[in-house]
């Protein structure tokens, strides 16, 4: 229990530094592009209640018979709150997702590797999903959901292995076995959007791939950094109670 | 017995437990905020969801 309570300790500190730091970013950054880009998708499910012929394609919360929606933040402050929580308890779930991977590999988060836990989880987490499934805004029309979350999963996970294999093996045939795993999904390919114009404003959502990555990216540098940092102190503590 | 033998020999099924627990309440967490199906789930952590990029609707 002793190790659980430290990787418990410094993912629960790491992982809501990091959060908090991402919610920030987000507020700033990404929210007020999805604010905005709801617009059209709600105005459009206006239009669509208005053809009576017409229905939509796929059910979704805006399009849902009034009284039949289910429970939905208020705009304003308590969205605000809903969005801070989520984003903090996905930050503590990436922390100990980070600390459980540190753990069966058996390699320390430290100050000095910390940078590389950081690009590592940014690119398993973040840049390669998007690479192929770009982060999208509501209103944009995407292939099924399923699909895409099975696809961004098993990319995560291979791009994650790949990293492992590469810090693990430190060799010719570890890195191309990487390159091998890393690459697979990519060959295999992401789910493809359905080729409907979208009814969001391209420059809105060309703007919010890039401030959902930077977010991301930021979002990572800081629990690496925070995580190690804490880890540090605990492994310090621990070595001078041992001896 | 002294204290660093103790942990090395508890070391591997050690490091199992707290890696298989850590594990389940990190993919719990992001499960729970990122691909929940319900829907009121799914409406409190919708910019969320959105702003990592996880895939959404």
């Amino acid at each position: 229990m002793e190790m659980f309570r430290r990787i418990f300790f410094a993912a629960v500190l790491a992982g809501a530094v990091a959060g908090l730091v991402a919610s920030a970013i987000q507020q700033w950054r990404v929210v007020p592009l999805i604010l905005e880009a709801e617009r059209y998708e709600i105005s459009e499910a206006h239009a669509i209640d208005h053809e009576q012929d017409a229905t939509p394609a796929a059910p979704h919360l805006h399009e849902l018979p009034e009284g039949m929606e289910p429970w939905s933040p208020a705009d304003g402050l308590e969205r605000t709150f809903y969005t801070v929580l989520a984003t903090t308890l996905a930050g503590l779930g990436f922390a100990l997702l980070m600390g459980a991977v540190s753990t069966f590999a058996s390699i320390e988060i430290t100050a000095e590797n910390a940078l590389f836990w950081s690009v590592g989880g940014f690119l398993a987490f973040s840049l390669m999903p998007a690479i192929g499934l770009p982060p999208d805004l509501p209103g944009m029309a995407g292939a099924e959901l399923t699909q895409r979350q099975f696809w961004w999963l098993g990319t995560a996970f291979a791009t994650g292995a790949a990293a492992l294999l590469v810090a693990k093996l430190r060799n010719l045939a570890g890195a191309v076995i990487a390159l091998v795993v890393l690459l697979a999904p990519h060959i295999i390919g992401a789910p493809t959007p359905p080729d409907v114009p979208a009814d969001v404003p391209a420059h809105l959502a060309t703007a919010y791939a890039a401030n959902t990555l930077f977010s991301s990216f930021v979002f990572w540098l800081v629990l690496g950094a925070a995580y190690g940092w804490i880890n540090r102190k605990l492994l310090a503590q621990e070595t001078s109670r041992d001896g | 017995m002294n204290a660093t033998t103790t942990t090395q020999s508890l070391s591997i099924s050690q490091r199992l437990i707290a890696g298989s627990l850590a594990l389940i309440i990190g993919v719990f967490l992001i499960a729970g905020t990122g691909f929940a199906q319900n829907m009121a789930v799914h409406n409190g952590a919708h910019d969320t969801r959105h702003a990592i990029g996880f895939p959404c609707h």
